[in-house]
């Protein structure tokens, strides 16, 4: 029997998310639709309910008594029964947490009656609409046909298929020619190219066998782009020069020459790992979930979050958590619907999924999300970009892992059911039980309070040393989880242990599922009770499936039938390295002339409030950037607590000062013009705001993520080996070590026939130590009469600029970088920080000089009188050029006048110089040579700048 | 050497700020513990020895069905009479936050004629999104213990999505104000009542905390332990914070009430 009941806000109350959807509507340019309403369904299914049971359900579990109404015999109608009623399910196999939670709740609680529940979103419409108008909500707004449906059938729940029977299949190679060859890699979905496919045919046909299919997918998994990378690590040939290993060549390398004592681990685990006191280590890592954040951006952008702090929970023996970053790059928010290919979802939609997703899953885990950015461009309308950053501390103790001979593989958290697995074909179509489709693997819900459980019981596991080892699954599944582990070893796995969502699926489906929300570590046989016993204590399922042993043999059994059995050391060290060309020559781009007569205080307010430069207020305050406890810097700071911080600093001990600084530096524009060039502009970009947030430039490690396009084209490849030029000459330079890093290849889109490949973009991400946060600055102005000073010089470095960007040129003078001046400029600005004579500081970065100031302003609320003459600069530049170039090195700085001295002595050296006064006024006033060019009035300024990105 | 009050800071699947609250009650003098409440359902655990317990703040089981729902109901089932026991007993008890939220839908909070029976609720804010934000909350009863040391405003943040505060009738509203009951309103810098950001949710009457008759079960939306250190400020470098607006004020009164009359 289905049962249904049914939930919403009184008529007399507020309905939120409806109001929420209604403005939505709206947006979309539907204007008939008077009032939306949101009713939570909830289908109970069981063999029969007791008398009473159903009632007690719905008043007591499910509704507020002083909030909701219910019904659970008809339908609960707030208008009349000719609104429009839509109904969003979930496809069967999407994790809909909900029903999950209840379910588990009315067993706790006695009700042992209820065999499956589904939770379903219903609302009812009222207005002027018609049909096409509702079909249009339905499918802009309410539901994503990838993970949903618009259901019409009011009761059942939506199953999986029946259980499969096992089937051991075997893939013949060995006599196979090239082009069967390359048909099995593509049927199978495995991604293989020829060279590796005759690699495996050569190893099966020494071993005497054809392989088993899971053997296929194991190898096609551990050899892929995601785990291996093959591009990085593969040789290019680039322009005409050949590089045997361009991830070593470069980045490793500048790691290497920089030789830093405080890296404890770099590159090798899950994630980077620094020295923070004698106790206690820090971890980075930065991800990218970028096509999954394009077809479902919530499910997208939250398991992206998700994967992250997994990679941090499995970094050493398990580090914790402390703060997220998350940056990224959409289309833009006013492009037209009518415009948008199909296929693509639009940017606002995508930007207000992915926020959410990120929102909700670092909120609901207890993990404050701290720093971050949002660029919006056009070549990002097909692919947007979405990075997720965790930062960890972990007892300096627990920094290194490895599995013991005999001990257990246990893997816990989340249930394994098909996500994840080759993007399997979704139906468009209504489903019902007989459906065998499930949800695609590349668009999944995450549950983050599965992982927050956890991450609870593996602390305290952790903390009673009671495992060797730990890492997630994230890409790969057990399959690269299990396999990376037991490397050195060998493992022997049970595949039928592993626990299942629901029955139904092959074995080799579990292997390289994809599932969320699971760790796997590795346990001595001794300390299985009391793992057990913590396990319980914080729901989380686990289960022991196999061993780690000294057999140097990857062997998985079914039900005690052998399914596979590759070498170790076939399978992590003889995959072929791959080959490709790259190709870069400089483009020329148009050198834009512009009028001698520029209206200053009209550019400015322009470039305020470019979605780029704009407040992301509306954003970062749905985040939770102060659980924890630790924060010392906010993102938004100032007397109205509005302005715009360079980075976060947090303060992980209550009875320590020492800090950490978390900062990025990301600029896709200059990589249009050289990608070498922003390349370094963005590790200076990260250094310059970690300098402003007072962390130590000499005790500073960054992060790269590179997400590129076709890098088949030799072109786009060709970004890839220039970019990586500049961040090896700048790592070095600065001194700077490179912990960790990801690159996202091949975002591409398919526009008829055409390949969309996006902007070439590199993400550097900064973490740096400070050793008094009490010392650090905030970027707002804070008291009128104190003395304005810039540090560094301006060039005439429009190349890639946002004023450019206002007259849609790009222009070729991208800025560079005078590495030793940089340096010099961020070891003496900090040094100036830690002599405390340093209170408000802020980089110039986009927008330049004037923007830098008139944020300061924003923040202080205060008003400012610059003196253009004194702005030190490089040959001759024009007004408009000296505000908003783009140079690097530069910082505007707020001295108080008893500190006048102090300051310039720790600042000699570099070019400085006094270019203006913080005033009362309210206004930010230009003057050159005495005479006034231009006042801009705050109020003007708060308005454009805070005023652009809307909900 | 002087007895510390025993504070147990209360834990379920998705509780998320029981560390923090921790370490607030520690630094403001007590001796704090985190309990999960399935050892305490299970009896391997018992409040026996403790003085105050806390309700954090969080997510707890994911905010699923309704904030706090999930767990009320869980104490319901398992703990009530236990709880109830030790509320009787003259001791204290704090939820913040998701805390708040299970206290209300309990029906502990504001139990207007004592009966356990839910006559508030906190549901969503009327931005309908979670938001992190700074207030100022105005003192508005003398009733509560946790209150006793305060004047003038307090500065701390929310962080919430399901924070408005509702009542079931306009008589239980105008109860609450007549027994004193409402402890915190959301007020402008300057005091006073005032709409959306003052009031960060569109709580009706812009309640912010609620306690019980006795005045020794308080619940609140806003989060005293992330206002327990100068640098959780978000001006600490333009202003001088006075502890007097700090969370960690709120905390102190619960302690030295638990150990003039507790202890």
């Amino acid at each position: 029997m289905y049962y249904r009941i049914e939930v919403s806000t009184k008529p007399s109350l507020k309905d939120s998310i409806g109001e929420d959807i209604k403005k939505d509507v709206q947006h979309l340019g539907i204007k008939g639709v008077k009032d939306v309403r949101f009713i939570r369904v909830f289908i109970l299914k069981a063999r029969k309910l007791k008398k009473g049971e159903l009632s007690r359900i719905a008043k007591d579990i499910l509704s507020d008594p002083v909030s909701d109404i219910y019904n659970f015999t008809g339908h609960i109608i707030h208008y009349n029964k000719t609104s429009t009623f839509v109904e969003i399910a979930y496809l069967p196999g999407v994790m809909d947490p909900v029903a999950l939670t209840t379910l588990k709740l009315l067993k706790k609680i006695g009700i042992r009656t209820i065999e499956d529940i589904q939770t379903r979103n219903r609302y009812e419409i009222t207005g002027n609409v018609n049909k096409r108008e509702t079909e249009f909500i339905v499918k802009k707004l309410l539901m994503n046909s990838l993970i949903q449906l618009w259901s019409k059938e009011e009761k059942k729940v939506f199953k999986e298929s029946k259980p499969l029977k096992m089937v051991k299949r075997k893939v013949d190679i060995i006599k196979k020619n090239d082009k069967e060859l390359l048909e099995i890699s593509k049927s199978g979905l495995l991604s293989l190219n020829l060279i590796e496919m005759k690699r495996i045919q050569d190893y099966f046909s020494r071993k005497e066998r054809e392989p088993f299919d899971v053997e296929l997918e194991t190898i096609a998994q551990t050899w892929s782009e995601h785990c291996i990378h093959k591009t990085f690590k593969g040789i290019i040939e680039f322009n005409g020069e050949k590089i045997e290993n361009l991830l070593k060549a470069t980045i490793v390398k500048a790691t290497e020459t920089v030789n830093k004592d405080y890296c404890v681990s770099v590159f090798k685990d899950n994630a980077g790992i620094i020295r923070f006191n004698k106790d206690y280590n820090i971890t980075f890592k930065v991800e990218t979930h970028n096509h999954p954040s394009a077809l479902e951006p919530y499910g997208g952008a939250g398991t992206g979050m998700g994967g992250v702090i997994r990679d941090t929970l499995g970094t050493g023996l398990g580090a914790k958590p402390i703060a997220g970053t998350d940056i990224f790059c959409f289309g833009p928010m006013e492009f037209p619907l009518k415009k948008l290919p199909s296929g693509v979802l639009h940017p606002k939609r995508i930007f207000k999924g992915v926020i959410a997703g990120v929102r909700d899953y670092g909120n609901r885990m207890g993990i404050p999300t701290v720093n971050g950015t949002i660029i919006f461009d056009k070549e990002y309308l097909y692919n947007p970009v979405v990075y997720c950053g965790s930062i960890g501390i972990i007892p300096a103790a627990f920094s290194f892992k490895a599995p013991h001979d005999g001990d257990m593989i246990v893997v816990c958290g989340g249930k394994t059911g098909k996500d994840g697995i080759h993007g399997v074909t979704f139906a468009s179509q209504e489903l019902d039980e007989k459906s065998e489709v499930s949800s695609s693997g590349a668009v999944q819900i995450g549950n983050p309070i599965t992982e927050k459980k956890l991450l609870d019981a593996l602390i305290e596991a952790r903390d009673e040393k009671l495992y060797n080892a730990i890492t997630d699954c994230g890409g790969g599944g057990l399959s690269s989880a299990v396999g990376e582990m037991g490397e050195e070893l060998g493992v022997t796995l049970h595949l039928e242990r592993v626990p299942l969502k629901y029955e139904g699926l092959r074995y080799d489906e579990i292997w390289i599922s994809e599932s969320q929300e699971r760790m796997v570590i590795s346990v001595p046989d001794k300390h299985m009770k009391r793992l057990k016993e913590i396990f319980n204590k914080h729901n989380v399922d686990f289960a022991s499936i196999g061993k780690f042993e000294k057999t140097g043999k990857l062997r998985l059994y079914f039900k005690k039938e052998k399914v596979c059995e590759l070498d170790m050391n076939f399978l992590h060290k003889k995959y072929p390295q791959s080959r490709k060309k790259a190709y870069w020559k400089r483009k020329l781009f148009a050198e834009p002339v512009l009028s001698e007569k520029i209206d200053l205080q009209n550019i400015l307010l322009k470039l305020l409030s470019h979605p780029n430069i704009a407040s992301k207020e509306v954003v970062i305050r749905q985040y939770d950037h102060e659980v924890q406890g630790m924060s010392a810097l906010k993102p938004l700071v100032g007397k109205k607590n509005d302005g715009p911080s360079d980075g976060a600093v947090l303060c992980p001990f209550p009875d320590s000062k020492r800090g950490i600084v978390i900062t990025c530096g990301i600029n896709p524009y200059y990589g249009k013009i050289d990608p070498y060039w922003m390349a370094v502009s963005s590790i200076e970009e990260a250094l310059r705001n970690g300098v402003c947030c007072g962390g130590n430039p000499e005790n500073a490690a960054i992060l790269d993520n590179f997400s590129w396009g076709d890098v088949s084209n030799p072109k786009i490849l060709g970004e890839l080996v220039r970019a990586s030029y500049g961040c090896y000459n700048a790592a070095v330079a600065l001194k700077v070590p490179f912990i960790s890093g990801k690159d996202s290849l091949n975002n591409v889109f398919s526009l008829k026939g055409k390949k969309k490949s996006i902007l070439s973009t590199l993400l550097i991400s900064c973490i740096s130590i400070c050793d008094d946060v009490k010392k650090t600055p905030s970027s707002d102005f804070k008291e009128a009469g104190n003395l304005i000073y810039i540090v560094g010089k301006t060039k005439k470095e429009m190349g890639g600029s946002h004023y450019l960007k206002l007259f849609n040129r790009t222009g070729n003078s991208v800025p560079e970088l005078d590495f030793k001046l940089s340096h010099q400029t961020l070891k003496k600005v900090y040094f100036a920080i830690k002599k405390g004579c340093v209170k408000t500081i802020h980089d110039c970065s986009e927008g330049g000089i004037g923007v830098a100031i008139a944020e300061m302003i924003i923040g202080g609320r205060l008003g400012a009188v610059i003196y253009l003459e004194k702005i030190i600069r490089e040959g001759k530049l024009r007004d408009a050029e000296l505000l908003f170039s783009e140079s690097n090195s530069r910082f505007i700085v707020e001295i108080k006048k008893q500190k006048k001295n102090v300051f310039e002595k720790c600042i000699k050296g570099v070019p400085f110089a006094q270019i203006g006064k913080v005033e009362d006024s309210g206004k930010l006033m230009l003057y050159k040579n005495k005479t006034k060019v231009a006042v801009i009035e705050i109020k003007e300024m708060v308005r454009k700048w805070r005023q652009r990105i809307r909900w | 050497m002087v007895k510390k009050p025993e504070v147990a800071v209360l834990k379920s699947s998705g509780t998320n700020c029981d560390e923090e609250t921790k370490i607030a009650f520690e630094l403001a003098g007590g001796n704090a513990k985190i309990v999960h409440t399935q050892e305490l359902y299970a009896k391997k655990k018992s409040l026996d020895s403790y003085h105050i317990v806390v309700f954090p703040g969080g997510f707890s089981y994911g905010d699923d069905i309704a904030a706090g729902k999930v767990w009320a109901t869980e104490i319901k089932h398992f703990f009530i009479e236990k709880l109830e026991k030790f509320i009787k007993e003259g001791k204290l008890v704090l939820g913040i936050c998701n805390g708040f939220q299970v206290l209300a839908k309990l029906g502990l909070l504001p139990a207007l004629d004592c009966k356990m029976e839910q006559s508030v609720s906190l549901i969503f804010n009327d931005s309908a999104r979670y938001e992190d934000r700074w207030v100022y909350l105005k003192k508005s009863s003398k009733k509560s213990i946790f209150v006793k040391d305060l004047d003038g405003l307090l500065y701390i943040p929310v962080a919430h999505a399901e924070g408005k505060f509702i009542t079931k009738d306009d008589g239980t509203l105008a109860q609450l104000f007549e027994n004193n009951q409402v402890v915190f309103q959301y007020v402008n810098k300057d005091g006073h009542l005032n709409g959306y950001p003052a009031n960060p949710n569109g709580s009706i009457g812009n309640i912010a905390g609620i306690c019980d008759r006795t005045g020794r079960i308080l619940g609140m939306m806003p989060h005293p332990e992330r206002a327990v250190l100068k640098t959780h400020y978000p001006n600490w470098r333009r202003n001088r914070i006075k502890e007097r607006i700090m969370g960690v004020t709120i905390i102190k009164n619960a302690l030295n009430y638990a150990k003039k009359t507790l202890l």
